[in-house]
């Protein structure tokens, strides 16, 4: 095993994984932590804690994931190239692995001018792919960067992003091949609504064979409200919505849009489901942790397996 | 060429109103074709300052002087602007910040009765290009390790946000940057230049580490031809 | 009480505002006196620099008279002076003169009566602001 992890177990298994996800607190509360991770345990097969997503700043991935160990869940630690060098984060890649976080994603980071603290300096020093290649080489080879043997054993599952909705649309596959050859293990999607174009992406993915080499699983959020959905649309980069959900999302009933919007979502996910190459889902139910069970039951996504 | 942007007024004045006796220099160079520091700038300039401290009423005298390089002994060693630097309390450069550091340097080693103060009038802001009539953009870090041969001529390091060195991350949308909206998306044009070239397959493998030594991060650079050196 | 009288400098394009200034004096249309009228081939020639010069050298306001937008003899020379004169407005209002102090006009070729009414309103304007400071302090 490359981890032991057990997500990586289910993977290896064929089991249509679900994947949830947790943002830290701004600061070091760690009940936020605790009440958002007990509302996901046992409903999804593990937790991305995020890293300073957005550039806010929040209490590290690194100790959330370990908050989550103790109370039985697994985490997937995310890492972004943003705030870190080459020596900080293979530092902290042993100390995580001490602690017994398994799972992680590796990122290059929103820029910082999106977040709290858009005066500060990036680092930026390796990208993403280069992270996957530098902790594959540290689980395969017992090498860091320079060379150097590691001292004791390393085990990562190694998960990357993929955004098959930014642009240029046709260079996304061949993207996510650089990926692959860096030696990804998993790969996590952005939000997925334009279905269409999503399996054109997956058709090339397929034909290229990337879903024998590394597991896809799909992104999805449940759309909250019209305004959430109108505001993903128009401000998040590389979100595509069609104009039909948002409509549908407008056609429902006072009271009733949030249900409507699990009611897509558990849609999508059956249509995902279907789709060749797809193996698990990623939910993203931002600030929604509470409704997770109910989104995974109603989507038939239970009892989730023990590995 | 280099550009540079002048500093607000308020901040110049703060570095010059206690000194009665005032020389602004400009840099016949970079900063004269990126129009923040030639001549005409340092005339207004030196207008500027004369309004204000008249306004004031303060009796102060500003003069004018250029220098054709600032970072270069050759261009500075004129007995007519040294002669005006030796009359100043303060010199204003209105050179990038090799200039000022460089005219620091020299007018302090040639004269030699009292110390000279150079001030800073600009902040500098990159290495770029004019892209037309009063527009100029960066193009070069400056990383010491040149890589256009691989990425069709546009430099990720620089006009990428992030520097990555692997393709587009996932905010580039309809070929722009997620960080500016005047800022285009440096891997969109590199995969859209390499795909016409015919030359993706320069991408495909994983681009390895880059080593930052030849930049800024192994502190300051120095170059030495010893060949022209006697 | 005396009046106070602005001296004004107006930078007038040769192609419509000194035209304009000659049929308002044929016509006999009467306008601020302290007007000092200084002939430009194009007000596309005036610098930056030339409107700062003459409040150092004491005018209580300065303006630059063009043709109207579309019609510079020389395409865009009327773009870049009213381009110019904000770009000097901003300058000076750096260094602690009103920016009233400066503007941008424009007059048809033979517009007698357009030209008065710009030279008072601009001395009006100036009026309101009192003497330029730095006269007083010379």
């Amino acid at each position: 095993m490359k981890s032991g992890s057990n997500l990586e177990k289910l993977l290896e298994r064929g089991e249509f994984v679900v994947t949830g996800e947790l943002g830290p607190p701004k600061g070091p509360d760690a009940e936020v932590v605790k009440k958002k991770a007990a509302m996901l345990k046992g409903y999804v097969d593990a937790v991305n804690i995020t890293d300073n997503q957005t550039a806010i700043v929040r209490m590290s991935s690194i100790a959330a994931a370990k908050i989550l160990i103790d109370m039985g869940l697994e985490p997937n630690m995310q890492m972004v190239a943003r705030d870190r060098n080459r020596i900080a984060m293979m530092s902290d890649l042993f100390g995580a692995n001490v602690l017994g976080i398994r799972n992680m994603l590796c990122l290059s980071g929103d820029h910082q001018s999106f977040g709290n603290h858009p005066e500060a300096k990036n680092v930026f020093d390796i990208d993403s792919i280069q992270m996957i290649k530098m902790v594959k080489n540290m689980r395969d080879e017992h090498k860091m960067i320079c060379g150097e043997e590691i001292e004791g054993e390393f085990k990562m599952l190694i998960g990357a992003a993929c955004n098959p909705f930014a642009d240029p649309f046709w260079y996304r596959p061949l993207r996510l091949a650089k990926k692959v050859e860096a030696g990804v293990d998993f790969i996590q999607t952005q939000c997925i609504y334009d279905m269409k174009r999503f399996k054109d992406f997956m058709k090339q993915v397929v034909d290229m064979g990337l879903h024998e080499k590394c597991k896809i699983l799909a992104g999805v959020t449940p759309l909250k409200s019209v305004g959430m959905a109108r505001y993903m649309a128009s401000s998040v980069s590389g979100i595509i919505i069609p104009e039909e959900l948002i409509k549908r999302l407008h056609g429902a009933e006072k009271g009733k849009v949030a249900a409507e919007g699990i009611k897509i979502l558990c849609e999508q996910i059956q249509e995902l489901r279907e789709i060749k190459g797809i193996a698990g889902i990623h939910l993203m139910a931002i600030e929604w942790e509470h409704r997770v069970p109910e989104i995974v039951e109603q989507a038939g996504l239970l009892p989730r397996p023990t590995p | 060429m280099i550009v540079a942007d002048r500093k607000p007024f308020a901040e110049i004045m703060s570095m010059v109103e206690k000194y009665s006796k005032i020389l602004v220099v400009g840099c016949g160079s970079c900063v004269t074709i990126c129009m923040a520091g030639g001549e005409e700038e340092v005339k207004i300039l030196a207008s500027q300052l004369r309004i204000a401290f008249r306004k004031q009423g303060k009796n102060i005298e500003v003069q004018e002087a250029m220098a054709l390089r600032q970072c270069d002994d050759e261009y500075m060693d004129d007995p007519v602007l040294i002669e005006k630097v030796r009359w100043a309390d303060v010199v204003i450069s209105m050179a990038c910040g090799v200039g000022v550091q460089h005219a620091t340097t020299f007018f302090n080693r040639i004269i030699e009765e009292r110390p000279t103060r150079v001030v800073p009038a600009l902040n500098t802001t990159f290495m770029g290009a004019n892209l037309g009539a009063g527009e100029w953009e960066e193009r070069c870090l400056g990383c010491g390790d040149c890589v256009l041969e691989k990425t069709g001529g546009i430099c990720p390091i620089t006009r990428c946000a992030k520097s990555l060195l692997n393709g587009p991350c996932g905010g580039s949308s309809n070929g722009i940057c997620e960080v500016s909206k005047n800022t285009e998306c440096a891997w969109h044009l590199i995969v859209e230049r390499l795909n016409v070239l015919g030359e993706l397959d320069r991408i495909k493998q994983v681009e390895p580490y880059k080593d930052w030594r030849p930049s800024h991060s192994g502190g300051m650079r120095k170059r030495v031809r010893e060949d022209m050196r006697i | 009480m005396n009046q106070f009288e602005p001296e004004i400098v107006a930078f007038c394009c040769h192609y419509c505002a000194l035209a304009a200034a000659d049929t308002a004096g044929k016509m006999g249309i009467q306008f601020a006196p302290n007007v000092r009228v200084i002939r430009v081939l194009c007000t596309g020639k005036v610098e930056i620099l030339h409107l700062m010069k003459a409040l150092e050298a004491g005018a209580d306001g300065v303006v630059v008279v063009g043709c109207k937008f579309g019609e510079c003899y020389f395409k865009d020379g009327n773009y870049r002076a009213q381009k110019r004169v904000q770009r000097a407005q901003s300058l000076i209002e750096e260094a602690g003169l009103e920016k009233g102090r400066l503007r941008f006009d424009f007059v048809p070729g033979p517009g007698g009566k357009k030209f008065a009414e710009i030279m008072n309103t601009m001395t009006q304007q100036v009026r309101a602001l009192g003497p330029n400071p730095l006269k007083q302090k010379q």
